[in-house]
């Protein structure tokens, strides 16, 4: 068995745009969820309206790349305005059971045949990022090698950009939940009714937290657009979104650098068990190589099932987090 | 079961033992909390065993089970499909039709089976356009948009068996009046909606009594279909026979859904919202499992597939549909007459309302509550066996349903038994008759549209009790 060729996949995914993308996705879901308690089961509809705002402006109304990350965002507020107002007053369960209903909306209509002209249908959009690699002062015939695994110029600038964003959304959420601001939304989490009965309006306070996370998914979304310079809609189904969940509970919810750490382990172990069980086919390890190599693909979605019931079950926490901080209850 | 008989007064009996762990404390100082500690931690590891020999036992069962199943998948990449001449939704497979493949310096055919299926085996993953050759279509049978002879698709991870679609049907437009549509919709749409109703019936009550917001309720209805699929199509046992042992497999899966996973997490005070994540891993594992074993393509039944449908006025029904019908509507009333009528259901309602009230008016809530699973699981057992029918058995039937299902409890009312009924039978109805005026594709976005919608004027549901759920 090839172990350099494992080694250097299971590098290149830790922080791969995949990783990228998810951290973000987690970082959103740990603003919500992790400090506030808000059970968004819906941050793929965010990524996707990232992801697809970007494509669609480009392609169908052909404006500036530029335009499409404004228009992002400003769905992405839209989006979870519309998803905050009829339940951010209700208990958490609703707000779980609608934000997952609005995901599989959005994708729906994403795919359909009647939205083709707009979205491409099951194909999604390609092509379109440009002027984002414009942008790049990267020489043009610049390749980086991990082991038997090259990457591009195009490759590196968007994981240079991408980690770049990464730790500015760390940054961004560390000085959030440090301010004043910030403790309201623990305070939320904690005691939802402390907090109002001190004169703080919770519901204003969520709606922002609902907000911010979404944008932090939208961008998400956008690095998966460039990163692949494709979007399809089938990406972005709940399975996305509970990935995200696992990556936060791995690195540990209500912790800045939790998604971070969590997204990096995650995709070494997704990716490096999937390269590993392929290479054990094809060389024919026994037991192991009863699988078919869809079979062997399937192995990385059990993988990731189980641990998120064995996280929460056994801890919660994750790795960086507090199990007092992190109460996680009925609300 | 006599709720009177075993009266322990759990709930008290917790309370008494913390407030004397309490006292010894104070009594005592350090040495005495450092062996408390141990003895706790040694509580707690027995628990953690508990919960592992749980999931194991678990997972082996579904193992158990799927191992029999033979794997479906093809290995490598490919492009697939299956040519079906469709009319009024009933499927004949074409043969001897001819689909050629073009791209990357490949060119490759073939010619569909008797089933209809047909398979080109690409050398890499990359762009293909896929042409079918209209001239090999019997006569009378067309696409349904004549333009749409060519697809261009792409072959990659994690499509790496790409499955191409080419719409027929019949070259001219059919004419039925808005009425008759109407009327066949109203009936499939009561059928959906009962299928709906009984794994929305089993959702309910076990959030009634547990308050767990169950995301993996859709692989039980699974499981249901999986297993009568295996006991009929795989060991050829007549279908009755087949579903009657489903069923009762599903029962006892959701009793060791409870005994292996929630009641030792129960017992260890784990959250409601750390169990409803919990469960959503259970349906991310489960599901994989069964694609696992399984494959990712559709199966029927080996008998009752394909019948012919009897016409009433204008609504045309196969006999299997209302045979279903009726069984859903007979298992729906005895489980609402027996939530209403025996000591049990009586039980289960005062578990529902409030715990800790009916364990020290004597009532075994964990009794109730195994009750509950497994009334809960059968229950969406048949759903799933009904539903593997009109949709055919999938790894994904129930996933695709648990959305629709969530709608209607949510509709009628989290946690309420007619509310859960007709939260569904509404979805149902709505699903199939709003495709009169969009397409049917996007059904599933008006019920879920639907269900935000009447959160933001009735957020206790159509039936519920109004009360702050806030």
């Amino acid at each position: 068995m090839d172990w350099g060729y494992i080694i250097s996949v299971m590098i290149v995914s830790a922080f791969g745009v995949e990783a990228i993308v998810f951290g973000l996705a987690a970082i959103g879901i740990n603003m919500q969820f992790g400090y506030t308690g808000l059970l968004n089961f819906g941050q793929s509809a965010f990524m996707a309206v990232g992801g697809y705002s970007v494509a669609v402006t480009v392609i169908e109304l052909g404006a500036n790349f530029w335009w499409g990350v404004v228009i992002a965002f400003a769905v992405t507020i839209v989006l979870a305005l519309l998803l905050g107002i009829p339940t951010l007053r209700l208990r958490a369960d609703y707000l779980a059971i609608v934000t997952i209903a609005a995901s599989e909306i959005v994708r729906l209509i994403l795919r359909s045949v009647t939205f083709k002209e707009i979205f491409g249908g099951s194909d999604g959009q390609f092509s379109f990022g440009a002027d984002f690699f414009a942008l790049s002062p990267l020489p043009e015939d610049l390749a980086f090698r991990i082991g038997p695994v090259v990457l591009n110029e195009r490759q590196i600038f968007v994981l240079i950009v991408g980690w770049a964003l990464v730790f500015l959304s760390c940054l961004i959420v560390w000085l959030l939940v440090r301010s004043p601001w910030g403790r309201v939304l623990k305070g939320i989490r904690e005691d939802e009714d402390a907090v109002r009965s001190l004169g703080k309006n919770v519901y204003l306070y969520k709606m922002q937290a609902l907000v911010i996370g979404g944008l932090f998914g939208a961008i998400g979304g956008i690095i998966y657009a460039v990163g692949n310079e494709a979007v399809s809609p089938d990406f972005f189904g709940t399975d996305t979104t509970f990935f995200a969940y696992a990556i936060l509970i791995l690195g540990g919810a209500a912790r800045v650098f939790g998604p971070v750490l969590g997204t990096v382990i995650f995709w070494a172990i997704i990716q490096g068990t999937d390269v590993f069980l392929r290479s054990a086919i094809d060389i024919g390890v026994p037991v192991l190589s009863l699988m078919t190599g869809t079979q062997a693909a399937v192995v990385r979605f059990m993988l990731v099932g189980l641990g998120i019931m064995l996280l929460m079950i056994f801890r919660p926490q994750g790795i960086l987090g507090d199990r007092r901080e992190l109460a996680l209850d009925a609300r | 079961m006599m709720p009177g008989r075993n009266v322990l007064f759990p709930g008290e009996h917790r309370s008494f033992a913390v407030m004397l762990r309490g006292t010894r404390q104070k009594d005592h100082g350090d040495d005495t909390r450092a062996v408390q500690q141990q003895q706790q931690r040694g509580e707690r590891s027995s628990v953690h065993k508990r919960v592992v020999a749980g999931l194991l036992a678990l997972f082996a069962a579904v193992i158990a089970l799927m191992v029999l199943a033979q794997p479906a998948s093809a290995d490598g990449e490919q492009l697939s499909g299956r040519i079906e001449n469709r009319v009024e939704g009933v499927k004949t497979p074409l043969a001897g039709v001819t689909i050629n493949a073009v791209g990357g310096g490949f060119e490759g055919s073939a010619t569909t089976g008797e089933d209809g299926t047909w398979v080109i085996p690409v050398p890499a993953q990359g762009e293909y356009a896929v042409t079918i050759d209209v001239t090999t279509l019997p006569e009378g049978v067309g696409l349904t948009d004549p333009e749409k002879v060519t697809f261009v698709t792409t072959v990659k991870p994690p499509n790496i068996n790409r499955v191409v679609i080419f719409p027929l049907g019949q070259s001219t437009a059919t004419t039925t009046s808005l009425w008759e549509q109407a009327a066949q919709l109203t009936v499939s749409g009561l059928q959906f909606g009962l299928m709906i109703a009984l794994g929305a019936l089993g959702l309910s009550i076990i959030y009634g009594t547990t308050g767990l917001t169950n995301f993996a309720h859709g692989e039980i209805l699974t499981f249901g279909a999986l297993a009568t699929w295996t006991f009929n199509a795989g060991f050829g046992l007549p279908f009755i026979l087949a579903a009657f042992l489903g069923l009762i497999l599903t029962a006892l899966f959701g009793w060791l859904n409870n005994a292996a996973l929630w009641r030792p997490l129960r017992k260890r005070g784990t959250g409601l919202i750390a169990m409803m994540i919990v469960s959503i891993g259970l349906a991310l594992l489960l599901r994989n499992l069964y694609l696992f074993f399984y494959g990712g393509d559709k199966a029927a039944y080996a008998e009752y597939a394909g019948l012919a449908g009897l016409s009433f006025g204008p609504v045309s029904i196969t006999p299997t549909d209302i045979v279903s019908m009726v069984v859903a509507v007979v298992a729906l009333a005895a489980v609402v007459l027996i939530i209403g009528k025996t000591r049990m259901g009586k039980a289960t309602r005062a578990v529902s309302d409030n715990p800790s009230l009916a364990s020290s008016a004597g009532i075994n809530v964990e009794r109730v509550i195994t009750f509950v699973w497994v009334l809960g699981a059968a229950l969406a057992g048949l759903g799933g066996i009904l539903l593997g029918f009109t949709q055919q058995v999938s790894f994904q039937m129930g996933f695709q349903i648990l959305l629709l299902i969530f709608a209607a409890v949510t509709l009628g009312g989290l946690g309420t038994i007619s509310g859960a009924i007709v939260g569904s039978l509404v979805v149902g109805l709505f699903l199939q008759l709003t495709t009169l005026v969009i397409p049917t594709e996007l059904k599933s976005v008006g019920a879920l549209l639907v269900l935000i919608v009447i959160l933001l004027v009735r957020p206790y549901g159509l039936l519920g009790r109004r009360e702050r759920v806030g």
